[in-house]
């Protein structure tokens, strides 16, 4: 968490704010030199037809670790979902070794006043078979979070967080919904079920749409960027982040691939 | 916020604006100074010097100390993720949080200081500063009527179970849930579900109103979750939560037991009773004692988790039979239970040498009396004796928890069991409790070594207990000082039959004395 510092200049105080959350930093700037690029940019979740786009496909070297069995013996319920034995998600491997459940996201590069405007459609994590549906996922600060349960069994969703309060509810049974939000980028915030100890999702939480999550085949696309020139970062869950800088000029399509080491 | 900030953004200005700023930079600056004293003081020991939870004693204890730059508390009137009320943070310094290693201090500190040590703790995270963030209580209303009736218990089981309470804190409340062992807080460290039957160690109170606002907040940080969101989608009732809280503490003793020094073993004119679940037991008088870490001998242990034991005896002509109940969440060995072991240990700094690997060790419980009753005021070292002074002990463990041993201790280290020593154990293991009866013939097989045990005499007794599922086994163990066992004495027919003859006497006296009475009035007339 390396605090940007903004320095606003206002009379002869000299106020330096610790840039832990780029929203109320960003917000708290108004006297800033204004940025070459456009100050805003109307994103959403629906990608933007403007802009660049950065692709890649992830994947390992070496050889992915097992994931572990559940016993899921305690709750028959969730059981009975599964035909083969389940097991957690810790690393998913798609054909020649390719990675999923990556979150890939712009960390730095983006014009310092940029604001974006966070989607009312909310990001959904579904409990079900006693396992978190996505296992990664990403969210705008802002936008609704919504937790539901699939399963008729006690579920509890503690979320993990530093930069954002953290939070702790439960869900005694099938078709129960909370909703919340997240008022400061972290990546990640970890989501974790105290009842069931194997579940377990990650969170990523960002002011700007430039992220994704890797799908089973190791791919990604981050759609709308403004040209600049940007850090990409990977991370997973068990093999660590790795980070590569990509630069836009126009609205072409630029690839950034990314190999992570399975030790 | 230092007082050099405030001081150095003030240097430029207008003239009429300084007295005010120095006003506010001397409130400011005075708060957390003199609270800085108090917390460098008092608090930075576990605590740490930058409030991370990190202090020089932090790895003494289960669980650790708060780390404050996350400001995530357990204690709150809020909801899950909010910040607590200044009432809150000072609730918990006034009055500790009990079962855990913070003590309260509205005895030892002043109001001031207390306060000012307050302002200090909430500049370690910057959420205290961001006025966004401000925290609202949660409204709570009142506890409902007829909360202590059988169907009102009836309604809190029947949500206990469909709220899921079971999970972690188990069918009986002992904190034995099938999710127990798994149970860590958001750093990692081992949790476990609290005990319900031992409402004095709650964390955040023993009343009912407690428990209600612990099922609404939830306990920040840890496994346990708010419960508010279902009353906003009415999977229950404000009330049925009361109820909940209200069967919570029904599971508790309406008083938090007192430690009283003599166990009372009455003679029974039936079979000594040799089951834990013989129905004989349910008329003799339970006592409770308190047992504490081994911290004297290495390898130290500040982490027990077994807290207390409950005892009652009897005895016949004969024989002596003497019945410990304790509460342990786990039935060791279990595997089920060694990620925990693993976690326990690596949360606590080694005594000595390197940090043990997690085994499967078993729970174990030992009774200690001297070797011979005292016949002064002198009794051996109360800590298993020493290499000149044994003690005489009972010793049983869950892997053979149909037998105990009998031996000599000299010392944390050197027990040496006795061959044919003619004490029984029957135990049972019930939903996160123990149970075990030992019984010996009151006449020693053995009087140079083995306690002859006599009515009427105050006999020194001790009791150890070890949860192998926490790392327990060795000198790391929970203990108790020597209280003591007294063997009522049959009581002899003299008892009954003296005032018997007393009041036959009296009578016929009094009688005599009136007659002899009437004679004279008699006679005189007649004259």
């Amino acid at each position: 968490m390396n605090g940007r510092i903004f320095s606003v200049v206002g009379g002869m105080f000299l106020l330096t704010v610790c840039s832990k959350g780029d929203r109320s930093s960003v917000q708290a700037a108004p006297a800033a030199p204004a940025a070459p690029q456009p100050a805003a940019i109307a994103a959403s979740s629906d990608e933007s037809a403007d802009g660049g786009t950065i692709t890649g496909k992830i994947k390992f070297t070496g050889t992915a670790p097992r994931n572990p069995a559940i016993d899921m013996s305690e709750e028959a319920a969730c059981k009975a979902k599964y035909k083969t034995s389940p097991t957690e998600e810790n690393v998913v491997a798609g054909p020649a070794n390719a990675l999923a459940n990556v979150f890939v996201y712009v960390s730095a590069g983006l014009p310092a006043n940029a604001k974006y405007q966070a989607p009312s459609t909310p990001v959904t994590l579904d409990q079900n078979g006693c396992r978190y549906h996505p296992h990664v996922l990403g969210i705008m600060v802002g936008q609704p979070f919504e937790i539901i349960n699939s399963d008729p069994v006690l579920h509890n969703i503690k979320a993990i967080a530093k930069k954002n309060r953290p939070f702790n509810v439960s869900q005694p049974s099938a078709g129960m919904k909370t909703t919340r939000t997240f008022s400061t980028p972290e990546v990640m915030v970890n989501l974790e079920c105290n009842v069931h100890g194997w579940m377990k999702a990650f969170l990523g939480v960002r002011s700007d749409p430039f992220y994704a999550v890797s799908g089973e085949d190791g791919s990604f696309s981050i759609k709308g960027l403004p040209p600049g020139t940007y850090t990409v970062e990977a991370w997973h869950e068990k093999f660590g982040t790795q980070t590569a800088t990509v630069t836009v000029t126009g609205t072409e399509s630029k690839t950034a691939n990314f190999t992570f080491a399975a030790h | 916020m230092e007082a050099a900030d405030v001081g150095g953004g003030e240097h430029g200005r207008g003239q009429q604006v300084t007295p005010a700023l120095i006003l506010i930079a001397l409130l400011v600056t005075q708060d957390t100074t003199a609270g800085k004293q108090v917390y460098v003081k008092w608090c930075a020991g576990c605590h740490g010097d930058n409030g991370a939870g990190d202090g020089e004693a932090a790895h003494r204890m289960i669980p650790p100390p708060r780390d404050f730059t996350g400001a995530i508390y357990q204690i709150r009137t809020t909801a899950s993720g909010q910040l607590p009320t200044d009432a809150d943070l000072l609730r918990s310094i006034d009055a500790g949080l009990g079962g855990t290693a913070m003590p309260g201090w509205r005895s030892r500190l002043s109001d001031r200081e207390r306060h000012d040590v307050l302002a200090y703790i909430k500049t370690f995270s910057t959420f205290f500063a961001d006025t966004s963030l401000r925290p609202k209580p949660l409204t709570f209303g009142k506890e409902p009527g007829g909360g202590t009736g059988a169907d009102a218990l009836k309604v809190g089981r029947q949500f206990y179970d469909s709220i899921g309470c079971r999970k972690c804190h188990g069918d009986q409340g002992r904190g034995d849930g099938p999710s127990a062992p798994t149970l860590k807080d958001d750093a990692g460290h081992p949790m476990f579900a609290a005990d319900l039957h031992e409402n004095w160690r709650f964390n955040g109170g023993e009343t009912v109103e407690d428990i209600y606002h612990r099922l609404r907040t939830g306990l920040d940080g840890t496994p346990m979750p708010s419960f508010s969101d279902l009353l906003d989608q009415k999977f229950l009732t404000e009330t049925e939560l009361w109820r909940v809280a209200e069967y919570v503490r029904s599971l508790s003793p309406a008083k938090a037991p007192v430690v009283r020094d003599v166990i009372h073993a009455p003679l029974v004119n039936r079979a000594l009773p040799h089951s834990p679940d013989d129905s004989a037991w349910t008329a003799v008088d339970a006592y409770w004692f308190p047992l504490v870490g081994q911290v004297i001998r290495k390898s130290r242990w500040f982490a027990p988790s077994v807290s207390g034991v409950w005892v009652k005896a009897v005895h016949t002509a004969d024989s002596i039979a003497l019945r410990v109940v304790w509460d342990d969440r786990s039935q060791s060995p279990d595997t089920a239970w060694l990620g925990h072991v693993g976690r326990v240990l690596a949360a606590l700094d080694p005594d000595e040498g390197t940090q043990e690997q997690p085994a499967l060790w078993p729970d174990q419980l030992a009774v200690q009396f001297p070797v011979a009753i005292p016949t002064g005021m002198e009794r051996p070292y109360f800590l298993m004796g020493s290499s000149s002074a044994p003690v005489y002990q009972w010793r049983w463990a869950s892997t053979a928890h149909a037998a105990a041993v009998a031996g000599l201790a000299r010392g944390v280290d050197r027990f040496d069991s006795l061959p044919g020593t003619g004490v029984g154990a029957q135990s049972v293991y019930d939903h996160g409790q123990w149970r075990v009866v030992f019984t010996r013939a009151l006449a020693s097989p053995d009087t140079a070594s083995q306690l002859p045990f006599r009515t009427g005499r105050a006999i020194p007794v001790a009791f150890f207990a070890w949860d192998g599922s926490n790392g327990e086994h060795g000198t790391r163990m929970a203990i108790s000082t020597w209280y003591f066992l007294a063997l009522d004495e049959p009581v002899p027919a003299r008892v009954f039959i003296s005032p018997v003859i007393a009041m036959v006497l009296t009578l016929g006296l009094g009688m005599l004395v009136v007659w002899r009475a009437q004679q004279k009035t008699t006679f005189r007339r007649k004259q």
